[in-house]
C-alpha cells in the first residue's frame, strides 16, 4: 500500500478509535462514572494536527482531550483507568479526565481552565527554544484551545508574546461553535478569531476542521514554518461540537437543523466516504477496522475497571515537590 | 566569622538574584521592567535570561509556569501585590495544583514576587497584604522578610526550591538596611522562623514590617517588668509551628500583629494553633492585632491609622498580663475570658 494510502487508512483508524472510547465514557457515565467532556466531532483536529508533530514536540491541551491523547499514542486502558480514579491512570487518578497530561508523550500542562493552556503554552516553548530540561533543537509546542478560550484576555496576551518572543508555538484553535452553554455566534463576530490572529502579526490560516487531509496539509505547513523561522504560526479548525458541554448534557438549547447539518460532515463519515471513494476500503472493510476498535475499547475497559483504587493514604502525595 | 556587608532590602534581592544566576543556568528573571533596572543582569547573563514583560501579569505568570514545568526556574517580578490578582490562574490553578493533578509528573520551581505595605501611601490597589489569599492555595509556599539578611537568603532558598514560592516584600523595608552575609552558600530555610528577643512573659508573632513593631513593643515592655519573646515568621506557608508553639507554651501568652486584614489570616491561624495544640499552656487569650478588613487608604492619616503600632501592641499585652495576673490571682477560671480584652482583637488603629 502506498503510504498516502497507509497514513489515510491510519487516520481513518485513530479517529473511529477516539470515538469509540467517548463513546464508551458516555456508556460509563450513565451508569454512575463521573462526567465526561467528550471531542465526538472534532477527532480531525486532533488526528491531523498530532500527526504532524514529531517526538520533540510538546502539547499543551484542555479539558476536551481524548483525541489529542489517543493520536499522540496515549493508551486508551491507562486513559480509561485515569477517568474512573484508578492508580493505573495516567496520573494516578487524581486528575479523572479533567487534566490529563502524559509527560512521556510530551502531553504536558493540561489545563481545565478555559484559557489556562493558553497561558503556559509560551513558557513551554520558550523551554523550548532556550534548549531547557529534556527539549530538543527545533522542538516546537501545540497548543489546543477552543473559541471558549479565544474570548479570555490570556488569548490575546499568549498571541503577543509568542510574536514578541518569537516563541516556537502552533495556536490550535478548534472552532467548536460552542462555548459550554453558549453558541459562539452570541459572544463573537463571524470572522472574528482568525481576524483577531492576523492582527497580532503572525501567518493564520483557516481549515475545514472535519477534514482531517486538510488539517493535516495546514498543520504540516504551519510546522514547517515553525522549524524555519522559530516563530508562531495560528490555525483556525472549523468543527463542530457534537454533543454537550459534558455529560450528561440534553442540548436541549441546540439548534437541531445546525446540528444535523454538521452530522452531514462528520469527520469520521467524509473520510469513510474519501476512501470509499478511491476504492481504498468497502463496507467490509469499515466494518472490520470498526470491530477492531471496539475491541480494543473493551479490552481497556476490562483493564481500567480491574485497575486498583488509590489507598486513602496517599491523599496528600504530590502536593509539594 | 561570617563577613558581612550593610546594604538595603532592595540590594540584597539584587545581591540573591545576582548569586542564584551565576550558580544555576536555569534560572530566567522576567517582568514589567527587570531588564530595564537591572542592566548589570542583562549584561552579564544575556538578554534570553533577563527579560522585560509585556504589562500583563496572567501571560507573565502563566509563561513561568510552563516555563518551570519544562526545565527553567523562572522568577516573575510582577510589581505589586494586588496585580498578582491578575496572576491568580496561572499560580493557583496551574502552578499550585497541576502537580497534583497530573499525579506528581511535574514539578514548577519558581518565584513570583510582589510589593506591598503600608508607607507609600499608594492606595488599595498598589498596597494590599493579600498573602493569606495564597497561604489557603495548596501547593504554593508563601515567604515575607522582615531583613536584609533574610531577603538574600529567603530568596536564594525559593528560588532553589523546586516548589512555586510567593516571595512578598514589604515597601517600607525596601530601603532599610542591615548586614547581610557575603557567602554565596547563605541560604535562610523558607518553612523556619526566627526568634528575635527571647522572653518568658508574652509571645509577641509578627512578619515583615510588623516584627519592628514587636520589637519596639517589647523594649517598652521591658520597663513594666514584662519579658517579650518576639517572633519573625519570615515563612507563612509552611508556618514553623514548632517554634510558636513552643514559644508559646513557655510564655502562656499569644499575641499575633500583622499588617494583613485579620478574618481568615495568619493570626487566626495561630490563634487556632495555639488552642488546639497549646491550649493548656494558655493563661490568657491569644489576641490578634491586624489591619481592618477595609482597603488601604492613601491619605497619610488614613493609612497609619490601619496599621498595627507599638503603642497599641504594648497597651494590649499590658492589659492582657494584668488581667491573666488577676485572673490567676483569684483563681479565676480561663472560661470567664474578660470581655473588656476581646476589644483589641480588633483593627489596630482603633486599638490604638
Amino acid at each position: 500500500m502506498p503510504e498516502e494510502n497507509r497514513a489515510a487508512f491510519h487516520r481513518l483508524e485513530t479517529m473511529l478509535l477516539i470515538r469509540a472510547y467517548e463513546h464508551q465514557l458516555v456508556e460509563l457515565q450513565r451508569t454512575g462514572a463521573p462526567g465526561t467532556c467528550t471531542s465526538v466531532g472534532q477527532e480531525a483536529c486532533a488526528v491531523g494536527v498530532v500527526e504532524a508533530l514529531d517526538a520533540r514536540d510538546r502539547i499543551v491541551t484542555n479539558h476536551r482531550s481524548a483525541g489529542h491523547l489517543i493520536a499522540r499514542g496515549a493508551e486508551p486502558r491507562r486513559l480509561m483507568a485515569e477517568v474512573l480514579g484508578r492508580v493505573d491512570g495516567y496520573c494516578g487518578g487524581r486528575s479523572g479526565s479533567l487534566h490529563i497530561s502524559a509527560k512521556e508523550l510530551g502531553v504536558v500542562l493540561t489545563s481545565t481552565i478555559v484559557g489556562g493552556e493558553l497561558s503556559m503554552a509560551p513558557g513551554v516553548a520558550l523551554a523550548q527554544k532556550m534548549g531547557a530540561g529534556n527539549s530538543e533543537p527545533g522542538g516546537i509546542v501545540a497548543v489546543f484551545f477552543g473559541d471558549g478560550a479565544a474570548c479570555e484576555g490570556i488569548f490575546h496576551e499568549a498571541l503577543n508574546l509568542a510574536v514578541q518572543w518569537q516563541l516556537p508555538l502552533l495556536f490550535v484553535c478548534e472552532n467548536n461553535q460552542w462555548q459550554a452553554f453558549v453558541h459562539r455566534l452570541e459572544t463573537m463576530p463571524d470572522k472574528a478569531i482568525s481576524a483577531w490572529a492576523r492582527g497580532h502579526g503572525l501567518p493564520v490560516d483557516s481549515v475545514d476542521g472535519n477534514d482531517v487531509d486538510a488539517v493535516h496539509a495546514a498543520a504540516a505547513r504551519a510546522v514547517a514554518h515553525i522549524r524555519a523561522t522559530g516563530g508562531p504560526a495560528f490555525l483556525e479548525l472549523s468543527t463542530y461540537r457534537q454533543r454537550g458541554h459534558y455529560e450528561p448534557d440534553d442540548q436541549a438549547y441546540v439548534d437541531s437543523a445546525e446540528l444535523q447539518a454538521w452530522l452531514q460532515r462528520d469527520p469520521i463519515r467524509m473520510q469513510g466516504e474519501r476512501l470509499t471513494a478511491k476504492g481504498l476500503i468497502d463496507a467490509a472493510g469499515l466494518a472490520a477496522l470498526e470491530l477492531r476498535v471496539r475491541e480494543t475499547i473493551a479490552t481497556a475497559l476490562d483493564f481500567a475497571q480491574a485497575s486498583a483504587w488509590p489507598t486513602p493514604d496517599t491523599l496528600l502525595e504530590h502536593v509539594y515537590a | 566569622m561570617t563577613k558581612m556587608t550593610r546594604m538595603t532590602v532592595e540590594q540584597a534581592i539584587h545581591q540573591a538574584l545576582r548569586e542564584e544566576m551565576r550558580r544555576d543556568s536555569s534560572v530566567l528573571l522576567m517582568g514589567e521592567g527587570s531588564a530595564t533596572k537591572q542592566r548589570d543582569l542583562v549584561a552579564d547573563f544575556g538578554a534570553e535570561r533577563v527579560r522585560n514583560t509585556p504589562l500583563a501579569e496572567a501571560i507573565v505568570a502563566g509563561t513561568a509556569v510552563g516555563a518551570a514545568a519544562s526545565g527553567l526556574r523562572p522568577v516573575i517580578d510582577l510589581l505589586f501585590a494586588p496585580f498578582m490578582a491578575y496572576a491568580m490562574d496561572a499560580l493557583v490553578n496551574s502552578a499550585g495544583k497541576l502537580r497534583y493533578l497530573s499525579g506528581g509528573q511535574f514539578q514548577f520551581p519558581l518565584v513570583a514576587m510582589g510589593m506591598t505595605g503600608s508607607g507609600w501611601c499608594v492606595g488599595g490597589q498598589h498596597n494590599h497584604n493579600l498573602e493569606a489569599m495564597f497561604v489557603h492555595a495548596p501547593g504554593l509556599k508563601v515567604v515575607m522578610p522582615s531583613e536584609p539578611a533574610d531577603f538574600k537568603g529567603l530568596l536564594k532558598a525559593a528560588i532553589r526550591d523546586d516548589n512555586p514560592v510567593l516571595f512578598f516584600t514589604d515597601l517600607g523595608l525596601l530601603y532599610q538596611e542591615g548586614e547581610v552575609p557575603d557567602a554565596e552558600d547563605f541560604i535562610v530555610p523558607i518553612g523556619k522562623a526566627a526568634v528575635r528577643r527571647a522572653g518568658g512573659d508574652v509571645t509577641l508573632v509578627g512578619y515583615a514590617k510588623t516584627v519592628a513593631v514587636c520589637m519596639q513593643a517589647a523594649s517598652q515592655l521591658e520597663a513594666h517588668g514584662i519579658a517579650a519573646e518576639v517572633i519573625d515568621l519570615r515563612s507563612l506557608k509552611p508556618l514553623d509551628e514548632d517554634t510558636v508553639l513552643g514559644s508559646v507554651r513557655k510564655t502562656g501568652r499569644l499575641v499575633v500583629v500583622h499588617e494583613a486584614s485579620g478574618l481568615c489570616g495568619i493570626a487566626a491561624e495561630l490563634a487556632a494553633l495555639a488552642a488546639t495544640k497549646a491550649f493548656s499552656a494558655l493563661r490568657a487569650p491569644v489576641l490578634r492585632l491586624t489591619g481592618p478588613d477595609a482597603p488601604a487608604a492613601s491619605s497619610w492619616v488614613l493609612e497609619q491609622a490601619a496599621v498595627p503600632k507599638p503603642e497599641a501592641v504594648l497597651e494590649a499585652v499590658l492589659d492582657l498580663v494584668a488581667g491573666s495576673r488577676r485572673d490567676e490571682a483569684a483563681g479565676k477560671s480561663r472560661a470567664h475570658d474578660q470581655d473588656s480584652r476581646a476589644h483589641h482583637d480588633q483593627l489596630a488603629g482603633l486599638a490604638a
